[in-house]
């Protein structure tokens, strides 16, 4: 499978996303807290550049143990993509939509070798 | 920034950080669907569109014509209901819809005015080449209980609009903001913008608590018919008590702007306005359309019971209802195809289903929301993406330039590929 290079490990800050177009598909390179996602860069919901915005945990609503409501939280285990468009959430970890498993943002490998970073395309 | 393998071929890199915000940018994948479907063929309207206006306050305040209330405005400016006042605005969700705070920032040049230049940028990448433009925090005057301070923004921000921005590109009209808690100066509001470029119709926002049967607006009703405006029901969050009781802008949202629609459209229907004013045409905006195919069959219902209470009208409520006009945004869209179809049938969708954005609002749509859906064919597609609009306002086409260009472009490969070698 064709790898193309984005960047050395250092190039991106954490937090940081670079898009490839490689012949005509957008895929965006995620970096967090260390690790690389690499994802198509289309939200299947209206088309928009599903990656370009912001990644936010999940939040948590608590209830104690008889059932009431006492707070809310974030799952920091728990990243999502925010597509800018309409925040349109997907998992970071394997791209599923969090309120519909049936959607998903298409999932590419990304390869750390010799300090450069790949993507299997 | 330029990578390449041999595999791949040429590879093109972006890297936010590096990047300001950029309308045209941040919709690069809109201008794609405009292209890949063609848009140069066809007018597109957008009859619901939005601006900040609060970040041309000053400017609007140099119109308020009552000193004092120039003065204070001045001072005040257009606040936004926030976190802290129970009415809160959530609509950028919290931060994850980052054109909020990027547009804010966004660099634009010194002319033309800073709101038409961010028009033609979303205009253009979507494949809209019309649009009406309405204000974002100042539909929320109906809420003020300062009847006089609503009617003062309402002239200054009325006139603004068509002297700074209608005035100057051709491509933007609106339907003018009526300040409804006052009839006489609704009259006055006609009678002024009448015949300005670019006002195509008077809207009122359907959250004001006033009842669109009482006897003061009859004269601006009949004046709008006379005139040939369409009068428009702009939706919006409103201070309903019941959507008090929802602690999630979610609630207020769903039920909300479908809520204030039905309460105008029934007081509109049941005191008979489509009878004592037949040729007067009425849209309702940013409802969505799952509401009306509900509403038309609960007023269908009470009216074969209950038509003693409703002695002029001599059709069905639903009969008045397919006559009327829609806007389509935020369209239902999940999972919902069989229930789609049928609403487009119930409110002769063909005809009477005008395309919105609502952009840039949180939950605009595009296009191509009309455009892919499968039940329409493709003269159907064009009527509501434009060809009713076009018809309603009696407009005069407008392309924007991109897609000229890419017609003429289209025309000169024609030819290209007709010449003889």
């Amino acid at each position: 499978m064709p790898e193309v290079k984005v960047c050395t490990d250092s190039e991106l800050v954490d937090g940081a996303v670079r898009v490839l177009r490689v012949k005509d598909i957008e895929i965006a390179v995620i970096k967090h807290a260390g690790q690389y996602f690499a994802y198509h860069n289309h939200c299947p919901h209206q088309g928009g550049p599903a990656c370009e915005g912001v990644r936010m945990p999940q939040v948590v609503e608590l209830l104690d143990t008889q059932g009431n409501f006492i707070g809310q939280t974030f799952d920091e285990n728990d990243i999502h993509i925010v597509c800018p468009w309409h925040g349109y959430e997907f998992h970071l970890s394997d791209g599923v939509n969090v309120s519909d498993k049936r959607l998903r943002l298409k999932k590419f490998k990304v390869v750390e070798r010799d300090g450069g970073i790949y993507v299997a395309v | 920034m330029d990578a390449k393998t041999e595999e791949t071929g040429p590879v093109e890199l972006r890297d936010f950080s590096l990047e300001h915000y950029d309308t045209t940018q941040a919709l690069a994948h809109a201008a794609e669907q405009a292209v890949q479907r063609k848009y140069e063929d066809f007018l597109i309207v957008d009859v619901d569109s939005h601006h900040y206006e609060s970040e041309s306050f000053s400017e609007i305040a140099e119109y308020i014509e009552d000193p004092v209330l120039r003065q204070n405005a001045s001072h005040q400016a257009m606040t936004k209901p926030g976190i802290d006042t129970g009415n809160g605005s959530f609509q950028e969700l919290n931060g994850r819809i980052i054109r909020y705070r990027g547009r804010r920032k966004e660099k634009v040049p010194p002319t033309p005015h800073r709101d038409i230049t961010l028009m033609r940028r979303w205009m253009d990448a979507m494949g809209t080449d019309i649009a009406c433009l309405f204000p974002t925090p100042m539909l929320n005057l109906s809420l003020s209980p300062n009847v006089a301070m609503q009617t003062g923004l309402a002239w200054a921000y009325n006139r603004w609009l068509c002297e700074r921005i209608l005035a100057e590109e051709p491509r933007i009209k609106s339907m003018i903001y009526l300040p409804f808690h006052d009839p006489a100066a609704c009259v006055k509001t006609v009678e002024y913008f009448t015949g300005k470029p670019g006002v195509i119709g008077f809207m009122v926002t359907s959250t004001h608590h006033r009842s669109v049967f009482e006897n003061d607006y009859i004269k601006l009703y009949a004046m709008l018919q006379e005139r040939g405006f369409p009068l428009a029901f702009h939706s919006a969050t409103g201070s309903e008590p019941g959507l008090r009781l929802f602690n999630k802008f979610f609630g207020v949202h769903a039920l909300g702007f479908c809520w204030h629609n039905m309460v105008y459209l029934t007081n509109w229907i049941i005191n008979a306005m489509p009878e004592r004013f037949p040729k007067l045409k009425t849209i309702w905006i940013e409802s969505g359309l799952a509401w009306v195919p509900f509403l038309m069959q609960r007023l269908d219902n009470e009216y074969m019971i209950r038509s003693s209470e409703v002695p002029m009208l001599k059709r069905k409520p639903s009969d008045y209802m397919r006559e009327m006009y829609y806007s389509s945004q935020p369209m239902e869209m999940t999972d919902n195809r069989e229930s789609l179809e049928l609403t487009f049938k119930l409110i002769n969708a063909k005809s009477q289903l005008l395309y919105a954005s609502d952009f840039p609002h949180w939950d605009m749509d595009l296009p191509s929301t009309i455009y892919d859906l499968p039940f329409l064919d493709e003269q159907d597609k064009r009527n509501i993406l434009g060809g009713n609009a076009q018809r309603l306002f009696n407009l005069e086409p407008i392309y924007s330039p991109q897609k000229l260009a890419r017609r003429a472009a289209v025309a000169r490969d024609a030819v290209g590929s007709a010449s003889p070698t």
